[in-house]
């Protein structure tokens, strides 16, 4: 009896893939950089039968991973040569839609703009926004916690989840939510990146939508000044719904791409968005309009209709991909710095442009200094894979030096595991790992993600080999 | 498959919500990520598995991933590409050759399909036994709709009124045969808004068919080509969707031939709508006090970037509302030979569509491809809900310039 003998059990043929052409098409996410071909992908429709994936693996000692629409940008869903590859993108149904309670409940692998669109006619969306909304998983938005443009004012994946229906790494499945007593499990789960368990059913919080929203393009001739001009925003004590910032390269690409119609001498545009009651919307654009001019914006537009708001976030939205039009690879970066010292950071990341002749292009939620550095190379030219490596890695310290953060919202993943120990002393990941222990004693959900050395979690805190239970 | 155009792949995934295949099965391989995954694979070395093969027969070629790709990777010439390489390296059960040479050797020939319409009303009553034989036959049985008077069209229509333009009309096969009313109304349409309508009689196949499904179109574009420049037109107009896409595509089809390519670029190809919004209307507009629902044929809106003139057009004239489809940007199923080679999914995506277009609550359906008209027509039977009437938005102009009322 193997592992397969038991999938096969569980499920029909054309949910258990075992063709080695087939499987190798789920050798990535939306990170391309770092491949492996499942031994197996099952796609369950069911948490009973995720449930029961989760039990074989058990069973058999064989490591999973929970995938959703493999859009992720740091290979949280990298299969495992060694393991199952549960891939929830059948499971897409929006089970129920509670108005009244301000709720849906929703399966893993509906996607993130989906509930928007079940609800947008009655007034109501789904607030978190990652630009890949239209197709990654709110499954995999729990798994990383995942932020987006309105995060600023509406915050991420977990002020918006309100219970999950888990199946732990040992398979049973339980109900976890935010009216519970006692540990905060909501809190300890979404952002997890799988490592704690799959989620099977999400209960999201449903907003109302705001009276008036209106959008800004404003265009300055050099970052600098368009960060002066966030800081000011947001000193003058305005939360915009989102301010987010380009820099001159991500403007060509997302020209290139979807011809959003950016002012095109612009060295940064600033795209400032708010929303609430209308003559709260009204006052503060006027503000948010003086404070872009007197920071040397020489040119600002307000978008008339919801189609010229749309026309202005495509570019943004799309910039990302949009990369691919200029560059013939590049590297997504994700970083966290304080907002006071964009400046600072932007100049840095300059230095090293110099330094190693490798082009970046910034695009950025600047309103919570959440920086996304495209490192842009040509991966046929030799050695300038391993230059725009190390420019992507030399970001992060750039953010880790100004008090910043390794990650804001693409997760740590496989590809900034390496990276957790310079932000983290040992003991911060031995608490850590502790936790993901407490879930998953085998190490079975999601290895070699996350922590920098995979260990078993019978070897794993140091301190605990002298007296289990003291840490300190 | 051009490496080059693989590599524009960034594997970000934002095809995969408008592609159908991964709608109805949610599998990466059967996605437009997942196919250019498995075109790279086939680069490398790795042969073409009937499995492999399956996936790529099972793309529908709507195109609608190309539309939502940001980094502009081209999947149109990509699925072009490697449909031959298919049918070269991939060898098929025998029943199944046997159908598709039956599929090839009818519908690109007008005489043909004329010859076979006789007998459509025997073959909807011979549809269950026909399944059991071949589900494609099955489909084409299932998919044929019912007889309709064919008169000949003139060779040329004068423009009423002022000649602002001369013009040629594609008949096509399939319009042609089983639609001719359609080719009337776009002739009458035309004329009214001041063309003189050239129809070349002895049209054949624009090569759309063989085109799209991996088999050599040459000889259908030179013909095609051939029989405008002798009709003496710089401009052809077209009004099934699939066809005015091929044709716009003769310059890459013939670019091995620099000859033609250079006859094949010379030749205007437009759609109508696409042609009557350049023309500007002149022609007095009659209310049409009506509901109408707008259908986004795949090679119209994803392949020739057409969905604000057919729109515009409608929405000039009085008394008509036109209502959107929810899911505008998926494919009904019809793609083609789609409908015939890959019933099962078909269906489910035509049921799907048909669904979609009930919850407009619209009198009628705007459809500009054939192909799209029969399907979801058939969906509707399938579902056994009140069928809504089905027309061409070229009926429809014609009704409101002819102040019928109504469309027929």
């Amino acid at each position: 009896m193997t592992v397969f003998d038991r999938l096969e059990a569980v499920f029909p043929p054309d949910r258990v893939i075992t063709d080695p052409v087939r499987l190798r098409t789920y050798e990535c996410d939306g990170l391309t950089y770092h491949r492996a071909t499942p031994m197996v992908v099952v796609l369950p429709e069911t948490a009973e039968e995720v449930a029961a994936v989760v039990r074989a693996c058990a069973e058999f000692g064989v490591p999973f991973v929970a995938r959703g629409s493999g859009t992720g940008l740091s290979g949280g869903a990298l299969p495992r040569s060694d393991g199952v590859l549960i891939v929830t993108s059948r499971m897409r149904r929006i089970l129920s839609v509670d108005l009244d309670r301000r709720q849906a409940v929703v399966e893993p692998g509906v996607t993130n703009l989906a509930i928007t669109e079940a609800v947008r006619d009655r007034g109501y969306y789904y607030a978190p926004d990652p630009s890949s909304q239209q197709i990654c998983s709110i499954g995999g938005n729990v798994a990383e916690n995942s932020g987006g443009a309105h995060c600023l004012k509406y915050g991420f994946t977990v002020n918006h989840v309100q219970a999950l229906e888990i199946v732990t790494p040992d398979g049973e499945i339980v109900e976890i939510s935010e009216d519970d007593f006692g540990y905060d499990l909501l809190g300890a789960f979404v952002g997890s990146e799988g490592t704690l368990g799959i989620a099977t059913k999400i209960t999201v919080r449903l907003m109302r939508a705001p009276e008036s929203v209106t959008t800004l393009l404003a265009a300055f001739e050099t970052i600098e000044a368009g960060g002066q001009a966030v800081s000011s925003i947001v000193g003058a004590g305005i939360l915009p719904a989102a301010i987010e910032m380009m820099d001159a390269l991500a403007i060509e690409a997302a020209e290139a791409a979807v011809a959003c119609g950016y002012p095109a001498d612009a060295g940064a545009v600033l795209i400032v968005e708010l929303d609430g009651p209308a003559p709260e919307v009204e006052s503060q654009l006027a503000e948010v309009i003086a404070i872009c001019v007197a920071t040397g914006s020489f040119e600002q537009r307000v978008a008339a209709s919801a189609d010229e708001r749309a026309k202005i976030w495509k570019g943004r939205k799309s910039a990302f991909a949009a990369v691919g039009r200029i560059s013939p690879a590049y590297i997504v970066q994700d970083g966290v710095v304080p907002r006071t010292c964009l400046g600072e950071v932007l100049a840095g990341i300059d230095a090293l442009q110099d330094e190693f002749g490798i082009r970046v292009a910034n695009v950025f939620h600047a309103g919570d200094g959440n920086l996304h550095p495209l490192v842009l190379f040509d991966d046929t030219a030799p050695g300038e894979g391993e230059r725009a490596e190390v420019v992507s890695g030399r970001i992060l310290d750039l953010c880790i030096l100004h008090g910043g953060s390794i990650t804001g919202e693409h997760g740590v993943g496989v590809d900034k595991a390496r990276y957790m120990p310079r932000m983290f002393t040992d003991a911060d990941l031995d608490t850590m790992q502790r936790v993901r222990c407490a879930f998953d004693p085998g190490g079975r959900s999601n290895p070699g993600k996350v922590f920098p050395t995979p260990r078993l979690c019978g070897e794993v805190p140091r301190v605990r080999k002298g007296s289990p239970g003291e840490i300190f | 498959m051009d490496p080059e155009l693989i590599k524009d792949c960034v594997h970000c995934g934002f095809c995969l919500p408008t592609c159908p295949t991964y709608v109805l099965w949610g599998e990466e391989m059967d996605s437009p990520r997942g196919r250019i995954h498995l075109m790279a694979q086939h680069n490398e070395g790795v042969e073409m598995s009937p499995e492999m093969a399956g996936h790529f027969d099972a793309c529908l070629g709507c195109m609608a991933c190309v539309t939502a790709c940001p980094s502009g990777v081209q999947y149109d010439r990509l699925i072009e590409h490697t449909r031959p390489v298919v049918e070269r390296e991939h060898t098929r059960e025998p029943r199944d050759r046997a159908v598709r040479a039956l599929v090839f050797a009818l519908f690109p020939y007008p005489r043909r399909l004329r010859l076979v319409k006789p007998f459509t009303r025997l073959n909807r009553r011979l549809a269950p036994f026909l399944e059991r034989v071949h589900p494609t036959l099955g489909a084409l049985a299932e998919l044929t709709p019912p007889r309709s008077r064919t008169r000949p069209l003139p060779a040329l229509v004068r423009a009423r009124g002022r000649r602002r333009a001369r013009v040629g009309l594609l008949t096509g096969c399939v319009q042609g045969a089983f639609f001719p009313d359609v080719n009337r109304a776009t002739a009458r349409v035309l004329a009214l808004e001041g063309c003189d309508v050239v129809i070349p009689r002895g049209q054949g196949c624009c090569g759309a068919l063989s085109l799209h499904s991996g088999y050599d179109a040459r000889r259908f574009a030179k013909k095609t080509i051939e029989t405008f420049e002798k009709a003496g037109v710089g401009t052809v107009v077209v009004n099934a969707a699939g066809c005015g896409s091929s044709m716009k595509d003769y310059a890459d089809v013939l670019a091995d031939d620099p000859d033609w390519r250079l006859r094949a670029s010379r030749l205007k190809v437009r759609d109508l709508a696409e042609y009557l919004v350049e023309l500007g209307p002149v022609a007095e507009r009659h209310p049409l006090p009506m509901t109408v629902a707008y259908h986004d044929a795949c090679h119209l809106a994803h392949a020739q970037g057409v969905r604000a003139q057919p729109r515009e057009l409608l929405g000039e004239i009085p008394d008509l509302k036109v209502r959107e489809i929810s899911e505008s940007a998926i494919c009904c199923g019809s793609a083609g030979t789609y409908n015939l080679f890959q019933p099962a999914p078909a269906r489910e995506l035509g049921e799907r569509k048909a669904a979609r277009v009930e919850e407009t609550g619209a009198d009628l359906l705007v459809s500009a491809n054939p192909g799209c008209t029969m399907q979801i027509t058939t969906a509707m039977r399938r579902l056994g809900r009140p069928p809504i009437p089905v027309a061409h938005t070229a009926q429809v102009l014609d009704a409101s310039l002819r102040g019928l009322g109504t469309v027929r």
